[in-house]
């Protein structure tokens, strides 16, 4: 009977371990790379997502000068240890697009102490300027204040608002929410028919819109926190045959950059949304090289135009343009 | 006092019945709801966006939910039966059929608005596909003897990005209103497909559990794998198999949830589906440490939960807290399935009866 000749097996095993870390040291050796860590969130969550992690991994390459190490999760907890460990790999620059706006302390100051660089994208935290070097970032509030402003102007008699939340606890979540909580406080005729977060899930969206329709409940706005969320609550309007959209009964509002969204905006079955500019990649390379430089940013926060689309103005060219 | 003692052994049958526990439940939720608002059962008939007549109202929206949970809840049964464990992949796995379904019938682009692939087809494929993952999973529990809940933990991780790799990363969707039959509605027939799609379903299960051994073959290599095998069955085999019919029921139900909506999201797609076809199958009354089985009582227990689901939703109930909630028909359950509990309960009764009858 033929036995494997196991040490032969177990030798070249170990031959081929020492080759490849050998070869991952001479990478290592190499110093012309940039080290970055880049923490993101997960690419599947939403269409903006995608375009946002897709964007950051075309830019942060070895051919544009970069040693970048990605992670992507939503969980905070999962994003702190991640960028502990990059810190201890003494990354120079960490890219991060928090998960949750606190809790991040710990991971600032061991930054500071080792003399990591943060940048960040996309998402703020609750932090002093001084911790960070720059921040490429949505203005989440003011995305909500734009939407606001813009539901106001549709002077409707009496809103009755389906608020369907994001993440709790996310920079969008946070913004988004801010805004229309402030105004439904303030107008006796604004008034919330229930507020549920979905999670990001359209699913979950849906399932909310058709329980406050089977419950007789009277609406005529849905005012959701990314653009699936609002897929997910036309789906419930529609099996149910009420009209929404450009001369709809009920107000669409959505959020992000997604292509598909921003059609259905121009096609009129959505009234509004909110653009969330998902393009940091190349503002964010572009500070790096000017620190590598020793040029500082001339801002530290830099926001993102983010202008909403609505149904009666947006034009074809808007969504090639923005659309993702 | 004859009748007395009938009477109670009468009750005794009653909630010693496999059945007993989700039907108390489902009429617990159902007093619970006439009392605190009537309106929940009522049930209204309209017409959608595209001119079909539809029914709509809580009861219409806990059949149409809770599809997904039951086809999961009759292929989890049976697993549960067989292997003494569960399967914790089902949610991603329900996310690689609905990836696989998408792909084809979007031809691989982003976006589509009319179909590029067969129906019957691209779903044929997300079946063949699951099926050959639960084929993976039953693989690892029958032959590897791996626990299946940690044989099970690799599809319940990788799945999700396992099913974003089969469409490069994109979020496909699909526009055709003839897709989206499935998990609306047909034209003309106001009540939404998925109902018509489980009862087939259940239908189906119940001719296969009534004319083939399947059922009977399932109990015995759950009670005893090696008297089973002495008595002539293959348990690795009978095993391999309840995990390849889960694949299948999954793929079924990834085909609704896809077919919801026209898209899908990997991370959120079915999330956490997986602890509530669980908790169906113990409400059902069924060991989940294996043997005898009941998959109407799961069918019944996977309602449940729907029931329960919409009536938190119908009082605004955070959608972030239902879990919680879940947690605590999950104790219960536990904690009155559980044999200390059982025995005490009995005893109590045993001494009241004695009671009674000293004071007659």
């Amino acid at each position: 009977m033929y036995t494997p000749p196991r040490k032969k097996i177990l030798a070249i095993v170990l031959a081929l371990v020492m080759v490849l870390s050998l070869s991952s040291v001479a990478f290592a050796a190499d110093d012309e790379l940039i080290k970055v860590g880049i923490i993101n969130n997960d690419p599947n969550e939403s269409g903006y997502r995608t375009a946002n992690d897709a964007a950051m991994r075309a830019t942060f390459t070895e051919e544009n000068g970069y040693d970048a190490t990605f992670y992507n999760n939503n969980d905070a907890a999962q994003q702190i240890a991640t960028a502990q460990q990059m810190i201890q790999d003494e990354v120079d620059f960490l890219l991060l697009s928090p998960g949750s706006t606190t809790g991040w302390d710990t991971v600032l100051e061991d930054a500071a102490a080792a003399g990591t660089q943060i940048i960040l994208f996309d998402r703020m935290l609750e932090a002093d300027e001084s911790a960070y070097v720059a921040a490429v970032v949505s203005d989440m509030a003011a995305e909500g204040e734009t939407a606001v402003t813009w539901l106001e102007e549709q002077e409707l008699d009496e809103y009755n608002i389906i608020h369907i939340q994001g993440h709790m606890g996310s920079d969008a979540q946070l913004g988004r929410t801010g805004a229309l909580d402030e105004k439904v406080e303030a107008e006796d005729n604004w008034n919330y028919v229930t507020q549920q977060t979905a999670d990001w899930n359209e699913e979950t969206a849906r399932t909310i819109v058709q329980s406050v329709i089977d419950s007789g409940e009277e609406f005529n706005v849905i005012y959701a926190e990314n653009n699936g969320m609002a897929r997910g609550a036309v789906a419930a309007l529609d099996a149910n045959g009420i009209t929404h959209g450009k001369d709809g009964d009920v107000i669409v509002i959505g959020f992000d950059s997604d292509k598909w969204a921003m059609e259905s905006v121009l096609n009129g079955e959505w009234n509004y949304m909110g653009l969330c500019n998902p393009m940091q990649a190349e503002k964010v390379d572009q500070i790096i090289k000017d620190l590598m430089e020793g040029v500082e940013p001339e801002e530290k926060i830099i926001y993102s135009d983010e202008p909403g689309f609505d149904c009666e103005t947006i034009t074809e060219e808007d969504v090639e343009t923005f659309g993702t | 006092m004859k009748e007395k003692r009938s009477d109670e052994s009468f009750f005794r049958r009653l909630t010693r019945h496999q059945l007993f526990i989700p039907v108390a439940a489902l009429l617990a939720l159902v007093l619970f709801n006439l009392i605190a608002d009537p309106s929940f059962f009522s049930i209204s008939l309209k017409e959608n966006s595209l001119g079909n007549p539809v029914l709509s109202g809580n009861i219409i929206s806990v059949l149409d939910n809770a599809s997904e949970l039951v086809l999961l809840a009759i292929g989890m049964t049976l697993v549960t039966a067989s292997s003494g464990g569960q399967d914790i992949s089902v949610g991603a796995t329900m996310a690689i059929a609905g990836s696989v379904i998408l792909r084809l019938v979007c031809g691989g682009q982003v976006s589509a608005d009319t179909m590029q692939a067969p129906l019957f087809l691209a779903v044929l494929a997300g079946i063949v596909v699951t099926m050959a993952f639960g084929a993976f999973n039953g693989a690892l529990v029958a032959y590897f003897k791996i626990q299946p809940m940690v044989a099970t933990l690799i599809m319940f991780t990788a799945g999700r990005s396992i099913a974003a790799w089969i469409n490069n990363n994109q979020l496909p969707f699909i526009n055709d209103v003839a897709f989206k039959y499935a998990g609306t509605f047909l034209p003309g027939i106001p009540v939404p497909t998925p109902v018509f799609i489980t009862l087939f379903m259940i239908l189906v299960f119940w001719l296969v559990l009534k004319f083939t051994n399947l059922g009977l073959y399932t109990q015995a290599v759950g009670i005893n794998a090696n008297s089973s095998r002495l008595n002539g069955l293959d348990p690795k085999k009978i095993k391999l198999l309840t995990y390849v019919i889960l694949g299948a029921c999954v793929a079924i139900a990834g085909f609704i949830r896809v077919s919801r909506s026209g898209s899908i999201n990997y991370s959120r797609i079915a999330e956490n589906i997986e602890m509530d076809a669980i908790l169906a199958v113990a409400l059902g009354g069924n060991s989940l440490g294996g043997g005898k089985f009941n998959v109407y009582g799961s069918i019944l227990g996977a309602y449940v939960i729907q029931f329960l689901t919409t009536t938190l939703y119908k009082y605004n109930v955070p959608s972030t807290a239902l879990p919680a909630y879940k947690a605590v028909v999950v104790i219960l359950l536990v904690v009155l399935s559980a044999p200390v509990v059982r025995e005490k309960l009995s005893r109590m009764k045993k001494s009241s009866a004695k009671a009674a009858k000293e004071v007659a």
